[in-house]
């Protein structure tokens, strides 16, 4: 899957370019008797992108940040603010 | 007046949360300035969301689909759906570790200790200032012009400069200063929660203007229909025949004005009433319009062989320049090397005050109070000018390169500063994921109704006349819609939310400035001297007061060109994108290619801003893409290149900046 989700951002920055592809959008079609259906197609796009981050938040995620504390300019960690709770939650 | 009050009552509800929200501080810098980390998975996206999408979420968006068509979607929203939550993900998070973990609070701070050169920061600092400046601007002005396009004939005898609406420097001010309340008060606390209301009554009020509008264009088929009808092109991305062949016969009628006006006033040619009589009845259109008759005797001239001068001569292209209020060169400069003339989008305009007085002489006996019977407004005086004095206004493709090298213009939130203070705000790196998964569909949702509108207005008419007249500026389409469609509680209603979509934009780029100055100028070169968190945060309210009376300042010289720069803007924080990606995942970014990278951005920049003739030119492309194609692969190329000639980074910032 980690893999799958940087091949779908591709995927979908090239479905993005339709007039390339697509002859679709030669006609003002209306689609449902008032939606162009190149808005349409795009407002696809949107959600397909919304699809795709939910699979990179859940597939990709960066783990190693989920515990990050503030540290010197030395590197040494510091006490954690005490308005924060382990993981960085509000306490 | 209605109007008026609803926009007094929706100022006066963000001052009370702007206040509300400062009863929270804790009084220390960090507190002020990044709400000490705290800000929860909603209020982050509301915030990312409120701030990325400026004034142009609202009155942009439907102005661009009016002007270019549906097309604008994928071209401006879909990409930024995909592009903005890429920046979020592989941005965002790794910036606030970093932030989180060395404190910083500006990107400058960052790019300091990450390229471990002090220097950085006074190359980036005006770079990144000056392209914020404009930015703020565009909303300033955008506020004051749609609060008095609103409140256009409320006052009975005060304002008529103003169409006897509230002036635009008044509104501007009051919306200057609710702002700076809030933010002076509430710091990056009382931002947020602003930004999340106003982010919400701008989504809500944005669906609901939809669904009035269709209704009373008939319903969605209707609205739709009539576009399919007069303006198919407006729903594809080319343009059809039938609109090409009606914008040559549109052409053609126009420049027989042109040919004809110039003739009675440069060449002293008049016709006998004899004439003119004959060219009245051979020339009366089936639809009478105002004027009719000047353009039966340019027709009637024309027919006749009156005109004494060929299309291609100096006479006809100066007679075009003329007409459509062009700047006319002294001598030459009317035509290309190859011999044709040159177009007329090649000349300036003149000076707003000059065709504008022109528009007042011309309907002088109707200019009044817009509440008076057949009385016009200046507004309506000059729109009717336009539409009946300058040439008909071209159709043209959306090309393809256009659009597909629009894709690199919203990589500039990577490198937007107010959002990168945003992002500090995160309580944890788990907080981002809401925005991250969100932002393509809120984008939608706001997005995909204003296009809708903005091409239904193209068709729009009321009582039987167009609703939108030629040349009416794409901005202020939204609003005429409203005011034509709706009654004066929804219209102060959506006057609300577009000033929300200005203001929840302005306070975080307010907020940012003034803590750029505080923290990588005035603090950071007080190292050596004790600082209290108190006087921290005086300076912080200090410089945002200041920023807030300059750009306030700068407005009332009404710099009406600063809207040609919204792109270039954005163009310009995208050539910056290569320097942040390297310093987040490039261990060879070398100190001296970061600076070989910002000045190959900040050349390019220049060097085709001039060519664009400083934004003038709308349509500018370099070889049928975008400029920012070439900022961002000279910065990138610089940036490689010289990285890799110089010597590496110490291991101690590798070690600091790149753990496994």
């Amino acid at each position: 899957m980690k893999i799958f989700v940087p091949l779908l951002v591709v995927a979908l920055l090239i479905l993005h370019q339709d007039d390339w592809f697509f002859n679709f959008w030669e006609e003002p079609i209306l689609l449902f008797g008032f939606m162009p259906a190149t808005l349409l197609y795009h407002a696809g796009i949107s959600v397909a992108a919304a699809i795709t981050w939910y699979l990179a938040i859940t597939f990709c995620w960066p783990k190693q940040l989920n515990h990050v504390e503030p540290e010197s300019p030395d590197g040494v960690p510091m006490a954690a603010d005490p308005a924060q709770g382990e993981d960085g939650a509000q306490a | 007046m209605t109007q008026l009050i609803i926009i007094a009552i929706y100022l006066a509800s963000l001052l009370g949360l702007g206040l509300f929200s400062s009863r929270l501080f804790r009084g220390t810098s960090k507190d002020y300035l990044l709400a000490s980390h705290s800000i929860g998975p909603v209020l982050l996206l509301m915030s990312l969301f409120g701030t990325t999408m400026t004034a142009f979420a609202l009155v942009g968006s439907t102005g661009e689909a009016y002007a270019e068509g549906v097309g604008v979607y994928g071209m401006l929203a879909s990409s930024s759906g995909i592009i903005h939550s890429l920046c979020f993900f592989l941005i965002g998070i790794k910036l606030w570790s970093f932030g989180r973990r060395h404190g910083y609070t500006t990107q400058i701070q960052f790019f300091r200790d990450r390229l471990d050169s002090d220097k950085i920061g006074l190359l980036l600092f005006p770079i990144l200032v000056g392209l914020v400046i404009p930015y703020l601007l565009i909303g300033v002005i955008a506020a004051g012009t749609v609060i008095n396009s609103v409140t256009e004939g409320a006052f009975t005898s005060a304002f008529a400069p103003y169409d006897y609406g509230l002036p635009n420097w008044l509104g501007s001010l009051v919306v200057c200063g609710v702002v700076l309340i809030y933010v002076f008060f509430g710091g990056m606390r009382g931002t947020a929660w602003a930004n999340t209301f106003q982010t919400l009554v701008f989504m809500v009020l944005g669906v609901i203007t939809f669904f009035v509008i269709s209704d009373k264009l008939g319903g969605l088929d209707a609205a739709s229909e009539r576009v399919q009808q007069k303006h198919p092109s407006r729903l594809m991305r080319s343009v059809t025949p039938e609109e090409e062949a009606h914008y040559e016969t549109a052409y053609k009628k126009w420049e027989t004005r042109a040919y004809y006006e110039y003739m009675v006033k440069e060449k002293g040619l008049e016709l006998t009433p004899a004439q003119k009589k004959t060219a009245h009845a051979e020339f009366k259109p089936a639809k009478l319009k105002l004027g009719w008759q000047r353009n039966a005797e340019a027709m009637y001239a024309a027919k006749q062989n009156l005109i004494s001068f060929t299309p291609n001569s100096a006479d006809a292209q100066r007679a075009r320049l003329l007409r459509d209020d062009r700047i006319v060169p002294e001598s030459g400069g009317l035509f290309a090397e190859d011999g044709d003339p040159l177009p007329l989008s090649s000349y300036r305009r003149l000076p707003s005050e000059v065709w504008q007085a022109k528009a007042e002489k011309m309907f002088a006996d109707k200019i009044g109070h817009p509440g008076e019977e057949g009385k016009w407004s200046l507004k309506k005086a000059r729109g009717f000018y336009r539409a009946t004095t300058w040439a008909p206004q071209p159709v043209h493709p959306m090309g393809r390169l256009k659009f597909f090298t629009y894709l690199l213009v919203p990589l500039s939130v990577g490198m937007f500063p107010h959002l990168f203070q945003h992002w500090l705000t995160a309580r944890r790196a788990s907080t981002f994921k809401l925005a991250v998964v969100a932002h393509p569909i809120f984008i939608m949702i706001v997005w995909l109704p204003c296009v809708l509108v903005g091409v239904w207005a193209t068709a729009a008419v009321s009582d039987g006349r167009p609703i939108i007249p030629p040349h009416f500026p794409p901005n202020a389409v939204l609003a005429m819609l409203v005011k034509q469609l709706s009654d004066p509680l929804l219209g102060g209603l959506l006057t609300a939310g577009i000033l929300a979509a200005i203001m929840s934009s302005l306070d975080s780029q307010f907020l940012c400035i003034g803590t750029m100055f505080t923290t990588d100028i005035a603090l950071h070169y007080r190292r050596n001297k004790e600082v209290s968190e108190r006087q921290k945060v005086l300076y912080a309210r200090l410089f945002i007061v200041a920023v807030v009376a300059v750009t306030y300042g700068l407005s009332l010289f009404e710099p009406r060109r600063v809207f040609t720069l919204g792109v270039w803007c954005f163009s310009g924080f995208s050539s910056l994108f290569p320097l942040v990606v390297a310093a987040v995942y490039w261990r060879r970014l070398t100190k001296v290619g970061a600076y070989a990278s910002v000045l190959a951005a900040a050349i390019s920049w220049a060097v085709l801003f001039w060519q664009s003739r400083f934004g003038l030119n709308p349509n500018f492309t370099v070889a049928g893409m975008m400029p920012v194609v070439v900022m961002v692969a000279a910065s990138s190329v610089a940036l490689v290149a010289v990285s890799l000639a110089t010597r590496p980074p110490s291991e101690a910032t590798l070690a600091k900046f790149f753990r496994k």
